[in-house]
């Protein structure tokens, strides 16, 4: 597969058409909220829409028929500490990203281990859209269209061996793109960013390799060329930039976990019934809504992804 | 002719420039420039504000005892008061944009979350000084007794930063320079406070 950059689109040929509303319509609703209707009403209308884009509808069997959100918020309201620890630093930071020529190491208990140039890895997988709802472990929450290929069909190729329980992933380091790794006083991680799953986690079909958003290759500040998408879980599972997977028998010690294990725990399953230690984890407010809305089991996955924790106790296994 | 004051030019410009935060804020929402989250950004913002007004309340004393400019001391009240209204913006995000009136979750969320306990209680601490502000209320107390419960801003400060301190996931290094800023000021008044008794007992010393 051909990972292009999309840095010869223009915004304005990008913007989905319902950008500007969706905006305006927030403004409206919190403006009223606030009393403000009389200044609400003098907003100046924004650039003219185009219609180019046109919104990805649900089609699959895992597709959300919500709304998704605006390409915009995708791509500027990030946590990818590599490029600094402010929501807009990715995007702003991410512009001189060079997410091809790609490789991508495979070690461990399988019996394809290889150092593997992107394209050879993915070749011949057939790209899928898959409209998931992405729920941070702070509290806010997206519909995003994805376009990718399942984890599983990698994993298969990869031929783990029974042995192999738990699958890690690590992220790029490369001080020279990313400026956080370029601190060594008082770091905000320790490099490189790892994820785990289990094996049968990471064979469900919802689990997706993402290489794209909105029909267009993966913008380098959502995490390209490759990264993992888990929707029944925290974004923070959604390891971005992906060069190592490494077949275990042992469970990984994920990032967060690692940096504060009473906080975030290796399965960090969506679950509104186990709060964050300084946040309630019931509620959540989706980005361009002004209400916040009860947070789904399993971020509405349950049907689909529970068994897989059957007999587990959640508030343990957090 | 009447000797021109300046203090009716530098005390509204004062006032003016203490607005300017607010003023900010309510441009970029209204005209859709924050970000996907602009309630997150709304809270943030009001909490940074309410902290570095904080400091700059607490950075005047100490910058009256190193420049020697006492009448610093006239704007005092004003910042002060701004940084309970910047407190009380950040309060109402919290209460009403973020919970919005759930009284039940809030107090959950007090009880259970130091993170939370620890802005209500700098929040909190900050009411009796804004009430006892005005001249009447310096009266009424006196002056010792008033300065007293104005001690209760350390406390506050203190509060406020640990509150900051919470609310960072992983990069700690804005409420460690923070923490460092109150650390400074409040040492200065106790070193100050030493010195000064030191000279009192030696009484030939006073006039150096």
């Amino acid at each position: 597969m051909l990972i292009q950059r999309a840095s010869d689109i223009s915004s304005s040929e990008i913007t989905p058409e319902n950008l500007y509303h969706n905006r305006r319509e927030w403004i409206k609703t919190a403006s009223a909220i606030l009393g403000l209707t009389a200044v609400g009403t003098i907003i100046p209308a924004c650039a003219p829409t185009v219609g180019a884009a046109g919104e990805p509808q649900a089609k699959g069997k895992y597709d959300t028929t919500e709304k998704p959100t605006p390409f915009e918020d995708i791509t500027s309201y990030n946590n990818y500490y590599e490029f600094g620890t402010g929501k807009d630093d990715p995007a702003r930071n991410s512009k001189n990203f060079k997410p091809k020529p790609w490789t991508v190491k495979v070690e461990g208990m399988c019996k394809k281990p290889a150092t593997y140039n992107l394209d050879d890895l993915i070749k011949g997988f057939a790209t899928e859209d898959r409209i998931y709802r992405m729920r941070c472990v702070e509290a806010w929450s997206m519909v995003i269209p994805w376009a990718g290929f399942p984890l599983k069909t990698l994993i298969e190729r990869l031929e783990p061996l029974p042995s192999a329980k738990f699958v890690e992933f690590k992220t790029l380091v490369d001080p020279n793109q990313y400026p956080e790794q370029r601190r060594s006083f008082l770091k905000v991680l320790d490099w490189p960013y790892v994820e785990g799953l289990r094996m049968d986690e990471a064979t469900h079909p919802l689990a997706l390799i993402a290489t794209g958003i909105y029909g267009k290759p993966l913008p380098n500040q959502n995490g390209a060329p490759l990264r993992l998408v888990l929707p029944w879980k925290y974004g923070f599972k959604g390891i971005k930039a992906i060069v190592n997977i490494r077949f275990t028998d042992k469970q990984p010690v994920n990032t967060w976990q690692q940096q504060a294990s009473q906080e975030y725990g290796f399965y960090a399953n969506v679950n509104p019934n186990v709060d964050h230690p300084r946040w309630s984890q019931a509620r959540e407010r989706r980005i361009g809504e002004f209400f916040k809305r009860p947070t789904l089991m399993f971020n509405g996955y349950a049907d689909q992804v529970s068994e897989l924790y059957a007999g587990m106790d959640l508030r343990r296994y957090y | 002719m009447r000797k021109f004051n300046r203090w009716w030019i530098l005390k509204p410009a004062v006032f003016l420039a203490c607005l300017g935060p607010m003023v900010w804020i309510s441009n970029q929402a209204l005209y859709g420039r924050l970000s996907a989250n602009p309630i997150k950004d709304i809270t943030e913002f009001t909490g940074i504000w309410t902290l570095r007004f904080l400091m700059i309340t607490l950075a005047i004393t100490p910058l009256r005892r190193i420049t020697g400019v006492s009448s610093l001391i006239r704007f005092r009240r004003m910042i002060g008061l701004f940084t309970f209204f910047q407190g009380f913006l950040h309060w109402m995000t919290y209460v009403w944009l973020d919970q919005f009136f759930m009284w039940g979750e809030i107090l959950k969320d007090i009880i259970k979350r130091p993170f939370i306990l620890s802005g209500m209680t700098a929040f909190t601490l900050m009411i009796p000084l804004a009430v006892t502000s005005t001249r009447k209320w310096i009266a009424r107390l006196g002056g010792s007794r008033w300065q007293a419960v104005h001690r209760l801003i350390y406390f506050s400060g203190a509060a406020g930063v640990i509150h900051y301190y919470f609310f960072e996931k992983s990069d700690v290094r804005n409420p460690l320079a923070y923490a460092l800023l109150l650390s400074f000021l409040l040492g200065f008044r106790a070193w100050h406070g030493m010195r000064q008794r030191a000279l009192k007992l030696k009484p030939a010393t006073r006039n150096m």
